[in-house]
């Protein structure tokens, strides 16, 4: 049997627009997670999409392999989330040691109300293959072994040459969105740059399937006592029985020899044979050495060219903040790009790539925060990183400065007024925070613009300058009061068809939301209705 | 809270020996070791951001 990564899943076929010059209203290249994320949100909203890829199949490798709750509240939006929880990984234990040392241990208690967990562990051929099956199914077209290698931008369209097995066709789209990966072909062939840090670290992956009843927890090293290990070492389960270990090398290493299968398994050997004294028997399902960067392009959005996911930003894997990042920019762009070709301003773009650069900073921030602490620059930065490691031991309050990457969570995106002084993490800007509602979850009730009502009238639906939102009343339980309410007694939030919060009053205010929902459209008071 | 550089040690020659002799018979390297755990274990009993920068401030 073909592993799924081994199955051509949306091979080469001619297509009638290689002979004869086709526009097309929105063409990502791209069929990566961010690419077909983005694909079947216009999909479901409407737009005809093309995808071009110049592959035929998922990608190999366990790759992004930790997808947070945001992702697959997108997801789940988008009709893809369930087989993926279904299959998924949930650990909540997670141990630390610091050389020979176990340093502490946690538990990740679950909170109540949410329909997704914190987050899973899924090899990303499997999230890939479930966006293909979702993608074919509400009429996305994905062109396989369609390479691009010509783009010209134009005001009012972009020209595309793809290249393919017969040869290279011309192809014209109203909007062009690169999801074509951290090494985005696209962006080289615009001259735009992709600025940032590089780490000067490698990062030895292997994926490992063990039968052997192991336990399901994450094992995080700093300075790994086995031979050979590098200067911190991960363990982490995934479905299939498969494992993810990951090394870290260093920068001065043989990548050949590094590679080399009989010295994998020696530091693999003593990693698992660390805690419980045997070796379980295993076989090396795939193995890879990477390094990383922290960069990102000055602006996402090029005319009518924007760009998404890695190809527009890049940050070291810890944290798992780029596929989950991506994903982000994929659910921040699709609402906005819908608007704009049903006949909006082209601005609103604007902001798709303001938020979307400011994320980018942010999770920049946040993984460049873990890669310093595992990996300190300064010998006092390796003094104070160690002294964090041995107070963890015994005295909880070092526990929390203790950082092999943080768990992502979506930014809260600025500058959107608070007209109730509610929770911070439900304030303007923030994703809506899921809770439990009569039947089922509150994610599951959110479509396009809507105003969540707690205690308070509001008509069923508002319409402004030809966006709807309709009304979702929240129960009044201990829940809703704790990330809603806060010490006021009623409130009205607006959310945008991403669920991030535009904005929340302590009662129904008309003229404000109407004027909350023109700014969140791109229609300010300035600009002038058509 | 403010950040105080006035005098707030009862016997400051105590408070100085206690200090020193926390470093007794350590190498340098164990001394660097501690002096990071104290500085660690007193900004969070200060707790305060501010205050800790401007101690960080005043350090440098």
């Amino acid at each position: 049997m073909n592993a799924v990564f081994d199955t051509p899943l949306y091979p080469y076929a001619w297509h009638a627009d290689q002979d004869t010059l086709a526009r097309h209203r929105v063409v990502i290249v791209g069929a990566g997670p961010v690419g077909l994320t983005l694909a079947i949100d216009l999909a479901l909203q409407g737009v005809a999409v093309v995808v071009l890829d110049d592959n035929d199949r998922v990608s190999t490798g366990s790759r992004a392999i930790c997808f947070a709750k945001r992702t697959l509240e997108i997801l789940d939006r988008l009709g893809v989330a369930a087989p993926l929880t279904a299959k998924g990984v949930q650990w909540n234990k997670g141990r630390v040691f610091f050389g020979e040392r176990e340093v502490y241990d946690f538990t990740l208690l679950a909170e109540d109300g949410h329909k997704q967990p914190a987050f899973i562990n899924l090899q990303q051929y499997y999230l890939e293959a479930a966006l293909v099956a979702r993608a074919h199914a509400v009429g996305v077209q994905i062109r396989g072994g369609n390479r691009v290698i010509g783009v010209v931008s134009h005001d009012d369209h972009v020209a595309l040459t793809v290249d393919t097995p017969d040869g290279p066709y011309p192809l014209e789209a109203d909007w062009l969105v690169a999801c074509d990966g951290a090494r985005s072909p696209l962006r080289d062939m615009l001259g735009l740059a992709f600025e940032g840090r590089v780490f000067e670290d490698n990062f030895l992956i292997a994926d490992v399937k063990m039968a052997a009843d192991f336990p399901t927890e994450r094992w995080f090293w700093f300075a790994p006592p086995f031979e050979g290990a590098g200067r911190s070492a991960l363990l982490h389960k995934q479905p299939d029985d498969v494992w993810r270990i990951d090394f870290q090398l260093g920068w001065d290493i043989d990548r050949t020899a590094e590679l080399d299968p009989v010295r994998i398994r020696t530091r693999v050997d003593a990693m698992l044979s660390s805690q419980t004294g045997a070796v379980p028997a295993y076989d090396l399902e795939w193995t890879s050495i990477y390094t990383f960067q922290c960069r990102r392009m000055e602006k996402f959005r090029h005319g009518r060219v924007l760009f998404a996911g890695d190809a527009a930003h890049q940050v070291s894997p810890f944290g798992a903040r780029g596929a989950n990042s991506g994903i982000q920019d994929a659910d921040n762009l699709a609402w906005k790009l819908v608007l704009v070709l049903d006949g909006g301003r082209d601005d609103l773009l604007d902001t798709y790539a303001a938020e979307r650069e400011f994320a980018a900073d942010e999770n920049i921030l946040h993984s460049t925060r873990a890669t310093d602490f595992l990996t300190p620059k300064t010998s006092m930065s390796q003094i104070f990183r160690d002294a964090v490691l041995d107070l963890a031991a015994s005295h909880a309050f070092a526990r929390p400065l203790v950082n092999s990457g943080r768990l992502s969570v979506p930014c809260i995106y600025p500058g959107l007024a608070d007209g109730l002084a509610g929770p911070g993490l439900t304030r303007p800007g923030a994703a809506c925070v899921d809770v439990a509602v009569d039947q089922g979850f509150l994610v599951e009730q959110l479509h396009g613009f809507c105003m969540l009502a707690i205690n308070c009238d509001a008509p069923e639906a508002l319409r402004e300058a030809g966006v709807v939102a309709r009304r979702v009343d929240l129960p009044m339980t201990d829940a809703v009061r704790a990330r809603y309410l806060g010490d006021a007694s009623a409130a009205i939030y607006l959310l945008r068809p991403d669920q991030h919060i535009v904005g929340r009053w302590p009662a129904y205010d008309e003229d404000a939301l109407r004027a909350a929902m023109r700014a969140a459209i791109g229609k300010n008071e300035d600009a002038i209705e058509p | 809270m403010p950040l105080n550089l006035d005098p707030n040690i009862v016997d400051p020659d105590g408070f100085y020996d206690d200090l020193l002799a926390a470093h007794m018979g350590l190498s340098h390297a164990e001394s660097d070791a501690l002096n990071a755990r104290l500085i660690l274990i007193l900004c969070n009993q200060i707790g305060d951001r501010d205050v800790i920068r401007a101690a960080l401030r005043a350090a440098r």
